[in-house]
C-alpha cells in the first residue's frame, strides 16, 4: 500500500517503469500497438535528455506559444469575494487560445525527430484538434483530426479552424458521438497505419508514455506559477483550483507544487446536471476503476463494466475516464476532487467576464466557480491560483443558445 | 489436457486445419446465441470464439462493433454469456468456447470471480485484446488456477522477443493477428502472414491461429495451408447483420451464417 503522509511520497518515482502511478495507468492497448508504445518511450527518453531537443521546446514554447502566461492578479473579483487573493493563470492568453498547445508543440517535435510524417488526434471541445492542427501546418505534415458528430455540431467554430489550418476532421458516428469514441477511433486510425503516423493525445490519459510525458510537456504551467507567485507576492499560494476531464491542465499545474505540504490543490470534475442525477462526466467523485484507452483509472460505468454515457455542458470535460495519475493523487490524499454543475459552471463564466473582463472557457469556468466558493472560507492574505485553462470564444454559441439567442 | 488442446491435438493427428468461427453474444437477441452455436459445430466449427460486447471495442472494425452495439441494446453481460455457454454444454461437451473480449467488464467482476463462473459455466479460454502480457500477472493466475487457457494475441509488429514472451504465458493457442489494422479490415497479404507464421513458429510449438481479414473460402484456404486454424469474424457477423437487417433473427440468420462456415470448411478440407 501506498504511504498516507505525503511528504514521505516520492512523486518523481511515479509512474514506474511500466508506467504504472500505484494499481493505475498502465499499458492496456492490443498487441499490435505495444511496438509504437515502445518506440515511443525509447524516443522520448533519449529525446527529453537532448539539449538540442529541449532548447528547440523552450524557443518554441516562448516565440510561438507566447510564454510565460501571465499570472494576473484577480483583484476586482477577489474583493467582491471577500477571502483569498485570486491569481489566474492565464493558459486563454496562449497561441491558439488554450493549454493544449504546450503538449502539440512537444509531441509535435517529437514526430518531428521521429520522422513520422503524419499525425493524428482526438478531440473534445476542438482545442486539442485546433492546437494539434497548427502544429501540423507549422511542420507540414498530414493531419487527421478525430471528432465525435455531436461535438462537431456544438463546436462549430474550432471545427472551421481546424479546416482552415489544413486538417482534415473526421466525424465519429459510433457510441455516444464523444471525446471517447473519438478516441476509440483515433486508435484505431493508429493501429493501421502505425508505421507512418504519430498519435498526438490531447491529455494526461492513455497508455503509457503517454500520461508521463503530456504531463512533462504541461508542467511548464506550474513551473512559471510557482515562480510568478513566489516573485509577486513573496510565497508560495495556499491552493491551487484546476478543472479536471482528462487532466492536463491541472496535472501541468499541480505537478512541480506535489512536494510543497502547504498548497491544498483541488481538482474540479463536470457536476453536469448534478452528481446526484448520475448525469454528470465526474469519475473521480462517482466512478469506479476500470480499464479504458490503454490505462486503469477511475471510469464512468455501469454495474456490467461497460462505459456510460457522460454529461456536460462543457464538451473538454465530457470524458467518462480520467488520467490515472489523477486517480492516485485521489487515493493517497494529495488532491482533493470536487465537482460544480452545468449551471455553476455558467454563472462562473458570465461572473469572470463581468468583473474583470476576461471570456473564459467553460471548461476553465468549472474551476472559477469552485474558486468562489472556497475563497471567501479563506482569509484576505491567503492565495489561491486558479488555471484559466482556455478562453471562451468557442463557447459563446453554446452560452448563447442557453439565452435562447441564435447567432 | 484442456478442451482446447485435446480439440487442436486431434485435428493436428488427422491432418485437418481448425475452423474458428467469431459471433458476438446476444448478437441480435440473447435467444439466437446457442442455436447458432450448436449450428456452427454441426457444419464443421472445431472451436468457437464467443465475443464479450464492450461499449468501446477500440480493435474492432466497423461490422463487429455494430454487433457489439446490437447486444448491448439489450444489455448482454458477461452473466448472461456464462448462462448461455452453460445451455451450449447441455448438448455439447466437447466443443471448445473462447470468450473475446475488453479487460473492463472482466476487470469489474474481479478476475477470481470471473475464473470461477465461466469455468463453472463450461468456457474453456478467454482472449482479452487490450491486455497484454506485461498486465496480465494477476488474471493469468486465476485463469491457471480453474485451468482455463489465456490466448494472447501476437501481431505484425510484435518483435521475436515478445513472442517468446508471449508463448510463455499462453496456453491453448495462439492468436496471430494476420495485418496492422482492425478486425474485418481488407488489406490481407498472405505472403506477409507466411512471414510471420514461419517467425513465431521457430519460436514455439503452440498452436496458432490467424484472424482479421479472412473473408471467404478462398482467403481461409490460403491462409489455412500455412497454419493450425483460421478464424472467421467480420464476414460471419456481417450475415448475422444482414439477417437481422430483414428482421430473419430466426432459422434464416442460421441457415446463413452456417453456410459461410460450411463453405469454408470444405474450402480448407480440400488443402
Amino acid at each position: 500500500m501506498t504511504d498516507l503522509t505525503s511528504n514521505a511520497i516520492d512523486y518523481a518515482a511515479v509512474p514506474d517503469a511500466r508506467g504504472h502511478f500505484g494499481i493505475y495507468g498502465g499499458k492496456f492497448v492490443s498487441e499490435t500497438l505495444m511496438f509504437a508504445l515502445d518506440e515511443l518511450e525509447t524516443a522520448y527518453k533519449k529525446l527529453s535528455a537532448d539539449a538540442g531537443f529541449r532548447a528547440e521546446f523552450d524557443r518554441d514554447l516562448a516565440h510561438y506559444v507566447g510564454r510565460p502566461s501571465p499570472l494576473y492578479h484577480a483583484e476586482r473579483w477577489s474583493k467582491m469575494l471577500g477571502g483569498a487573493q485570486i491569481y489566474l493563470k492565464r493558459e486563454d492568453l496562449n497561441h491558439t487560445g488554450a493549454h493544449k498547445v504546450n503538449n502539440t508543440v512537444g509531441q509535435g517535435l517529437l514526430a518531428k525527430y521521429m520522422g513520422k510524417k503524419r499525425v493524428i488526434a482526438e478531440t473534445g471541445a476542438g482545442q486539442h484538434g485546433v492546437a494539434s492542427a497548427t502544429i501540423a501546418a507549422r511542420f507540414g505534415m498530414e493531419c487527421q483530426v478525430y471528432m465525435g458528430e455531436e461535438d462537431v455540431r456544438r463546436q462549430s467554430l474550432n471545427v472551421y479552424r481546424m479546416k482552415l489550418l489544413g486538417a482534415e476532421v473526421i466525424p465519429v458516428k459510433s457510441g455516444s458521438r464523444t471525446l471517447k469514441d473519438a478516441m476509440n477511433e483515433a486508435l484505431r486510425d493508429w493501429v493501421t497505419n502505425v508505421d507512418d503516423t504519430f498519435y498526438i493525445i490531447g491529455t494526461v490519459a492513455g497508455p503509457h508514455p503517454y500520461p508521463k510525458l503530456v504531463r512533462d510537456f504541461q508542467s511548464i504551467i506550474g513551473r512559471e506559477a510557482r515562480e510568478q507567485c513566489q516573485t509577486q507576492t513573496g510565497k508560495l499560494p495556499d491552493a491551487l483550483v484546476a478543472c479536471v476531464g482528462g487532466g492536463s491542465n491541472a496535472i501541468g499545474l499541480f505537478y512541480p507544487f506535489l512536494t510543497d505540504g502547504g498548497v491544498q490543490m483541488y481538482g474540479v470534475e463536470a457536476g453536469g446536471h448534478g452528481i446526484e442525477t448520475g448525469r454528470h462526466a465526474a469519475p473521480l467523485s462517482a466512478g469506479q476503476p476500470g480499464i479504458l484507452h490503454g490505462n486503469r483509472t477511475y471510469l464512468m460505468q455501469d454495474d456490467a463494466g461497460q462505459i456510460i454515457e457522460t454529461h456536460s455542458v462543457s464538451a473538454g470535460l465530457d470524458y467518462p475516464g480520467v488520467g490515472p495519475e489523477h486517480s492516485w493523487l485521489k487515493d493517497i490524499g494529495r488532491v482533493n476532487y470536487v465537482s460544480i454543475n452545468d449551471e455553476e459552471a455558467l454563472t462562473a463564466f458570465r461572473q469572470l467576464t463581468r468583473i474583470e473582463g476576461i471570456m473564459p472557457a467553460l471548461e476553465s469556468a468549472h474551476a472559477l466557480a469552485y474558486v468562489e466558493k472556497l475563497a471567501p472560507r479563506m482569509r484576505k492574505d491567503q492565495i489561491i491560483i486558479a488555471n484559466l485553462s482556455g478562453r471562451g470564444d468557442k463557447d459563446i454559441h453554446t452560452v448563447a443558445n442557453l439565452d435562447g439567442i441564435t447567432l | 489436457m484442456s478442451r482446447i488442446t485435446s480439440k487442436l491435438a486431434q485435428l493436428h493427428a488427422q491432418q485437418r486445419k481448425a475452423v474458428v468461427p467469431y459471433i458476438v453474444a446476444g448478437d441480435p437477441q440473447l435467444a439466437v446465441t446457442v442455436p447458432l452455436m450448436h449450428a456452427l459445430v454441426e457444419v464443421g466449427a472445431d472451436i468457437i470464439e464467443l465475443g464479450v460486447p464492450f461499449s468501446d471495442p477500440m480493435a474492432e472494425g466497423p461490422v463487429i462493433q455494430l454487433a457489439h452495439e446490437r447486444a448491448l441494446l439489450h444489455r448482454t453481460s458477461l452473466r448472461n454469456i456464462f448462462e448461455l455457454v452453460a445451455e451450449f454444454r447441455r448438448s455439447d461437451n466437447a466443443t471448445p468456447v473462447v470468450l473475446m473480449g475488453y479487460a473492463n467488464p472482466v476487470e469489474h467482476m474481479g478476475y477470481a470471480v470471473f475464473a470461477d463462473a465461466a469455468v463453472a459455466a463450461g468456457v474453456d479460454g478467454l482472449l482479452t485484446v487490450d491486455m497484454p502480457p506485461e498486465e496480465a500477472d494477476e488474471l493469468n493466475a486465476h485463469l491457471k488456477r480453474v485451468g482455463i487457457d489465456n490466448i494472447f494475441l501476437l501481431a505484425p509488429t510484435t518483435t521475436d522477443q515478445r513472442i517468446r514472451a508471449i508463448a510463455e504465458l499462453a496456453s491453448g493457442y495462439l492468436y496471430c493477428v494476420s495485418l496492422k489494422g482492425v478486425t474485418g479490415a481488407g488489406n490481407l497479404d498472405v505472403d506477409a502472414v507466411s512471414t510471420m507464421l514461419q517467425r513465431i513458429k521457430a519460436i514455439t510449438d503452440l498452436p496458432v491461429t490467424v484472424g482479421f481479414g479472412i473473408k471467404d473460402a478462398a482467403s481461409a484456404k490460403s491462409v489455412a495451408r500455412l497454419t493450425e486454424g483460421v478464424v472467421i469474424g467480420s464476414a460471419l457477423v456481417d450475415r448475422v447483420a444482414q439477417s437481422a437487417k430483414q428482421n430473419k433473427a430466426g432459422a434464416d440468420l442460421i441457415a446463413s451464417a452456417a453456410a459461410l462456415i460450411a463453405e469454408i470448411r470444405g474450402a480448407v478440407d480440400s488443402i
